[in-house]
């Protein structure tokens, strides 16, 4: 079972013991990315390379990256989800009414999540039991959500949280580590033993690259899709508590538009769009990248929007650098 | 429903969705006859001509089993540039307007299909990427700072509300673009050979199509057609900012949907897709005359599209075209 795991982002490249091609490895190519950014960073700015500047430059990334994780589970399995950023506006509106109503710390977090899965749990069930295309399915729902927190505030805020809700987005565990930097250190490494050791994770490739064959051969495909969509749904929760409890407030618009940040992160991982392919190492390589990358430019005072064409810009030039220089891992589908 | 109004009967998709327009429409009518005023059709005419207009510019896209996210950051940049050119040039009339405006949307679809065709990434992956850079770029060029109604000039401003027996030329213009569409795709080896493309690339293939080259095309004048609506948008609203029309591909692609454009490629048609934005328009305009407060639109329009997806599913399960992110057996 070990060997067949580890030989799936190998597998062309097993026959010999060094080639071009094991170089060109995306992991490879994005773990020099960011060693070479890392550089960057140090020489363009004298403050970057102290703890507490690195440990700042966590924040703006630790969010969206805990979502790649089950986003990258979900795309390898052949399906999508952009209703993500929606789903945690509405876990924040309604982590904001528990709140208000006066509920402790716990209540708010389990609220959270509780909407994540929920709303998950409607992704999941116009895929595979209404049979909706999930790109089609959650353009639906990334409106409906974000209608929701909407419609139950309108442009209010809440922000009636108890003080101790702020340490999950604002707490440290030791020293300059962020509470959220060990979440998303932890959950990567399960997300990383779960996709590439277990029979779960092996599965959830099966499907993706043959969902047919797949079904076929006794995996019960939409289970696992359903599943899939769920657990996508409570780390979406998950990550609005965070988010929420480092800004202290919540307003409908919390996480717009984050959807296609996590999505680019998951894509600039490594991992095939068309699903079947793609490591853990890999996501977590490109949500660095792109947190240290966001971040020196913002010590540069780049406005943010600037930082979307970076972004953008990233991943379109990774992704053709890739193309262009023969990376056989991907094979055109679109 | 549309199952029981349309396709039961072999009827085309397009006569059950038109029947429930016409059935929203007159709901909202007898509820609320003071929707159905001139007025009112006209902002809902001319709101809706851009939708579908964008909508009818992704349905090349849709076709060729691809999809275009970056048309709104498209017309968001096309419509603050031809902004910016106005307010540098006011004397140099409408037509370098249109010229540049349409010129410039190609050229950004260009990059887009080129990506595609020649550097082979999936589609949803380039606009993905051009979204972000597109709209970045927006903010690039105009440094942050809106073009007011005050810095453009009186015939940039009057030109798409001059009335034509009564309808604005907005209106025209995109009645104008929902022909020419269905003419090219009816009539045209290139209209015809999108459909091929879309519909199996494989046999498309083998017929001489270059299939790469199809969705280079589509690209194009998906790109094309979000320029002219980036002008048109920008004219409507007399205001050129960093923010103009985002998300609006969302909308964009769920007209596309209800309208019966397969996700999967091949299956699709101007009159759906028109038909299609009329519905998402109505709803859109129907709702403050109804009295609904502006923060449940969304919610509702939400629930709205989220449904007219679930009823069309059906025709997803009845197609044996791949699905997007979901390869079919025989497609591989």
């Amino acid at each position: 079972m070990s060997t067949l795991s580890s030989s799936v982002p190998t597998r062309r490249t097993t026959s010999k013991p060094f080639t071009w091609r094991r170089l060109l490895r995306w992991e490879t190519l994005l773990g020099l990315v960011v060693i070479a950014d890392f550089l960057l960073n140090t020489k363009l700015s004298p403050y970057f390379l102290s703890p507490w500047t690195l440990s700042d430059a966590s924040f703006n990334f630790t969010e969206r990256a805990i979502m790649a994780l089950p986003m990258a589970l979900l795309i390898i399995a052949g399906e999508i989800d952009i209703s993500v950023g929606s789903t945690m506006a509405m876990a924040s509106v309604l982590m904001g009414l528990v709140a208000k109503a006066g509920f402790g710390t716990p209540m708010v977090c389990v609220t959270g999540i509780v909407v994540g899965v929920f709303a998950g749990g409607i992704n999941g069930v116009l895929v595979t039991v209404f049979r909706v295309p999930s790109i089609v399915a959650t353009i639906g729902t990334l409106s409906l959500f974000r209608g929701i927190a909407y419609a139950v505030i309108g442009d209010g805020v809440l922000k009636s949280y108890k003080p101790d809700f702020a340490y999950f987005g604002q707490g440290y565990v030791w020293g300059p580590v962020s509470f959220e930097l060990v979440l998303f250190a932890a959950l990567a490494i399960v997300f990383a033993i779960v996709l590439h050791t277990t029979v779960i994770g092996r599965r959830i490739f099966a499907i993706g690259a043959n969902p047919v064959a797949a079904r076929l051969s006794g995996i019960r495909v939409d289970a696992y899709k359903f599943w899939i969509f769920v657990l996508l749904g409570a780390v979406s929760g998950l990550a609005s508590v965070l988010l929420t409890s480092r800004l202290g407030s919540t307003r409908p618009s919390i996480a717009t538009g984050w959807e296609l940040e996590v999505i680019t992160m998951v894509i600039l991982g490594g991992i095939s769009i068309d699903g079947g392919q793609g490591s853990i190492l890999g996501v977590v390589l490109s949500a660095l990248l792109i947190g240290l990358v966001t971040f020196g430019l913002s010590l540069l005072n780049v406005p943010g929007i600037v930082l979307a064409i970076v972004t953008g810009g990233l991943l379109i030039g990774v992704v053709a650098l890739s193309s262009i220089v023969g990376y056989s891992g991907r094979r055109r589908r679109h | 429903m549309l199952k029981l109004i349309g396709v039961r009967r072999g009827l085309p998709h397009e006569v059950g969705l038109g029947l429930l327009t016409l059935l929203l429409l007159a709901l909202v009518t007898i509820a609320f006859p003071r929707f159905l005023v001139i007025d009112n059709l006209k902002s809902l005419v001319d709101d809706t001509a851009l939708l579908i207009m964008l909508a009818v510019g992704e349905m090349f896209v849709l076709l060729t089993r691809g999809v275009d996210l970056s048309v709104a950051a498209n017309a968001a940049l096309t419509g603050m540039v031809v902004a910016l050119f106005n307010a540098h040039y006011p004397g140099a009339g409408i037509l370098p307007v249109l010229v540049i405006a349409i010129v410039m949307g190609a050229a950004l679809g260009l990059f887009n299909g080129l990506l595609v065709w020649k550097v082979r990434i999936p589609s949803i992956v380039v606009t993905l990427g051009t979204l972000s850079v597109y709209r970045g770029c927006v903010y690039l060029v105009s440094g942050g700072a809106w073009v007011n109604s005050g810095q453009m000039s009186p015939f940039f401003l009057s030109f798409v509300r001059f009335p034509i027996l009564g309808i604005s030329v907005l209106s025209w213009i995109g009645l104008l673009v929902a022909v020419l569409a269905w003419l090219f795709l009816r009539y045209t080896v290139s209209g015809r050979n999108l459909y091929a493309a879309g519909n199996n690339p494989n046999a498309a293939g083998y017929a001489g199509i270059d299939v790469g080259r199809m969705q280079c095309l589509a690209f194009v004048l998906s790109g094309a057609i979000a320029g002219l609506a980036g002008y048109l948008w920008v004219a409507r609203f007399a205001v050129a900012y960093t923010d103009v029309a985002s998300g609006f591909e969302l909308q964009v692609i769920a007209a596309c949907v209800i309208g019966g454009v397969s996700i999967t490629g091949g299956v699709g048609g101007v009159v759906g897709v028109v038909i299609g934005g009329l519905f998402l328009g109505i709803i859109k305009n129907a709702l403050p005359v109804v009295g609904i407060s502006p923060f449940f639109q969304m919610a509702v329009s939400g629930f709205v599209i989220t449904v007219a997806v679930i009823l069309n599913a059906g025709s997803y399960r009845k197609n044996h075209g791949r699905k997007i992110l979901e390869r079919a057996e025989a497609s591989s």
